[in-house]
């Protein structure tokens, strides 16, 4: 592999490869943590990347801009899991319906007098 | 109409004076306030946009959070250039000065502590993927080709899960040795949880996440380290951010997994 790397700088600038996803990481949920006059929840920061996640007009922005690991923490979503589910589900369900037709078809075929016609089953 | 006191950082006094125009939040410049011999570095903040009704709402509209996250870090980030900061988390809102003073007060010999244990050292981020280029070639089928049998489908999936696995486990295991290395050859490391990148332009599966504390002076052997390793490993990219304020060693943080 062969990424070009920043020099070594010690004191240079910010991380120049850093993404919005790293940033948010390190201003919301690290750093030290001090009840200030104006009072937030704990509790809401940490519910933060759920809330944000709802916000539906932003959401493919944010993707866009790399803030998603909230996706891929079990704590905080299972979305990434009931995609998936999802997915295998359609996958699988027209996987059935293609064999169920073609087992149809070879009846049909075969015994195109005694093969009672089958009613596709609708897809709920 | 009144300001409030948004608190970046608390440090030892500098020897060098903050950048002019540091700008922080809300487009607001950064300033110091001196105390018990530490400093407080913040902005006057109106109380509009920071008191808690308000922020609680910003907090949750997505380009206000972006834009206060990139000016937090961006004071943290000139302040590590001068000096060793404690970076506080985003949103430390104090009604005025003397809310600031009380609270360095109340935590002086935390501060202190934590000051004299991180100074001179940063933070480094390392991230490693699996490159997602790889499944395919391994795979050697486009996975939308539709199977012509069912017997035919399953073996493909099969190949495609099994194929899957032994990447994911080359890089976990990859992640883990580079991981026990880095560790080694840090003060300390902390594991953070994946970001998913598969849509954020990065392409590939985040395996590993993690910050490690390592001395200004042997910054450039650690960066050496990270790129060594990315160098013998192919399907597999690593991604090095920093250097950081040692936002993830402040040991001050209350209850993070």
């Amino acid at each position: 592999m062969t990424t070009p790397h920043r020099l070594p700088d010690p004191y240079g600038g910010p991380s120049s490869g850093a993404n919005l996803a790293d940033i948010l990481e390190r201003v919301l949920d690290k750093g030290i943590v001090i009840a200030g006059d104006i009072r937030i929840n704990l509790l809401d920061i940490e519910l933060l990347t759920v809330k944000l996640r709802l916000i539906v007009a932003s959401v493919d922005k944010a993707k866009e801009m790399g803030i998603d690991w909230w996706e891929s923490d079990p704590a905080l979503s299972s979305r990434a899991r009931r995609d998936e589910l999802t997915r295998e589900n359609t996958e699988l369900r027209a996987r059935l319906e293609r064999l169920e037709a073609s087992r149809e078809a070879d009846e049909l075929e075969a015994a195109p007098r005694q093969a009672p016609r089958r009613r596709k089953k609708e897809s709920p | 109409m009144t300001a409030l006191r948004y608190v970046y950082a608390v440090c030892r006094p500098l020897s060098a004076p903050l950048q002019a125009q540091l700008t922080g939040v809300a487009g607001i410049p950064a300033r110091q306030l001196e105390h018990h011999g530490l400093i407080a570095v913040l902005s006057l903040v109106p109380e509009e946009d920071f008191a808690e009704e308000p922020l609680k709402e910003h907090l949750e509209d997505l380009e206000w959070l972006t834009a206060t996250a990139r000016a937090h870090q961006n004071v943290v980030d000139a302040l590590t250039g001068v000096t060793t900061p404690l970076p506080l988390r985003l949103g430390t809102v104090f009604r005025d000065d003397s809310g600031v003073r009380v609270m360095i007060e109340e935590r002086e010999e935390d501060f202190r502590r934590a000051l004299d244990r991180l100074e001179g050292r940063v933070e480094w981020g390392v991230k490693v993927y699996v490159e997602q280029e790889e499944e395919k070639e391994a795979v050697g089928e486009r996975p939308a080709a539709r199977p012509a049998s069912g017997r035919d489908y399953l073996r493909q999936r099969r190949r495609r899960t099994a194929a899957h696995e032994e990447r994911g486990q080359k890089a976990e295991e990859f992640a883990a040795r580079l991981h026990e290395v880095l560790s080694g050859y840090a003060e300390d490391a902390r594991l953070h949880a994946p970001q998913n990148a598969t849509l954020s332009g990065a392409t590939g599966r985040n395996v590993l996440n993690a910050s490690y504390l390592v001395p200004r002076s042997r910054s450039e052997e650690f960066v050496e380290l990270v790129d060594r390793a990315e160098d013998d490993t192919p399907g597999v990219r690593v991604e090095l951010t920093g250097p950081w304020a040692a936002y993830s060693f402040t040991g001050l943080t209350q209850g993070v997994a």
